[in-house]
């Protein structure tokens, strides 16, 4: 196979990282909206925490684009 | 104007003024053009904004008094009371990086946080800076950091190596978080862009079909931007939470 032809294959392949933050974001986003249907006065403070724990789940996806980004630019 | 994208030659580091020394160069490049930029606004917006204090703050004063306050109570919330001393290194970095980040977002603006180099001395910097505040104040008791209490001794040789890696992946995830988040964000705006100028280079169809696209781009400058603040604050976070894993290490 062709390296050009490989290394797209390659970064398309590595995108599929992105699944796992997906799930990851939308669980935590999901779990801050019920904490704050159920104690709106809270809200504050867990809103903090919950953009933290999004930044740790992001960063695994953006893990996965990076290899993405080496795969077709620098390798 | 059909042709290949190029989302890559915007993180290009073009020197300005060419300067060597013994065979290095030593050139202010546009990386640090916008570094020193950074700096200049940070320091005008507090100089400036705590010159002539008055009692009720106006416009620029009620800015800087803002800035200072949301730093303060994030290192006292996230590090501790005892970390106060540490505020100035905490406000410098943010500070840095935020600035950073949004001279980004600015039309022909260059992100030097959008290098893997310059976010890796910052996360390398803090890194040492945190292990040595730690070996400062406990000495060799440090290392009781890494077996945390209420651990099995049973568990403990498995728990001490993972802990330790954990340590020192530290500065590696710090600086890839950063990193990537800019590299990404600046990627995504520039192939937007292009794909805009490819459309409306195919005819008057595509010119029609690109009012959606660029819509959508521009909703993603501002989701971009966020990126930007929302980044300067989770480096700062994190680097208040390890000082507080420093100090009081458990």
């Amino acid at each position: 196979m062709d390296m050009q032809a490989a290394k797209m294959i390659g970064a398309g392949l590595a995108m599929l990282g992105m699944i796992g933050a997906g799930i990851g974001i939308g669980a935590i986003f999901s779990n801050f909206l019920t904490a704050a249907a159920r104690n709106p006065a809270a809200t504050d403070q867990i809103r903090v925490m919950t953009f933290i724990g999004a930044a740790f789940a992001e960063l695994l996806g953006l893990l996965s684009f990076v290899i993405a980004i080496l795969l077709l630019f620098v390798v | 104007m059909a042709g290949k994208m190029d989302p890559l030659h915007q993180f290009k580091i073009e020197p300005i003024a060419a300067f060597d020394v013994g065979g290095y160069s030593l050139a202010f490049t546009n990386s640090a053009l916008f570094m020193t930029l950074a700096i200049i606004l940070t320091a005008a917006i507090m100089i400036m904004g705590s010159a002539r204090a008055q009692m009720i703050p106006g416009r620029l004063q009620s800015l800087s008094e803002m800035f200072y306050s949301f730093i303060s109570g994030m290192v006292r919330d996230a590090a501790g009371e005892d970390a106060k001393p540490y505020f100035p290194f905490v406000f410098t970095l943010f500070s840095f990086i935020l600035f950073g980040n949004l001279l980004g977002m600015t039309p022909y603006g260059f992100t030097f946080t959008s290098h893997i180099i310059v976010t890796f001395a910052l996360a390398f910097l803090v890194f040492l800076v945190i292990t040595g505040i730690g070996f400062y104040k406990h000495g060799l008791h440090f290392f009781s950091f890494f077996a945390p209490p209420g651990v099995p001794l049973i568990l403990a040789p498995l728990i001490i190596p993972i802990e330790v890696f954990s340590y020192l992946a530290r500065p590696i995830s710090l600086s890839v978080r950063l990193f990537a988040n800019m590299l990404a964000g600046h990627i995504v705006l520039k192939v937007l862009a292009s794909f805009i100028v490819m459309m409306v280079g195919a005819g008057a169809m595509g010119a029609f079909g690109a009012l959606p696209l660029l819509g959508f781009s521009i909703g993603f400058v501002g989701f971009e931007i966020f990126v930007a603040l929302l980044q300067a604050y989770i480096f700062s976070v994190l680097t208040c939470v390890y000082l507080h894993d420093a100090i009081h290490l458990h």
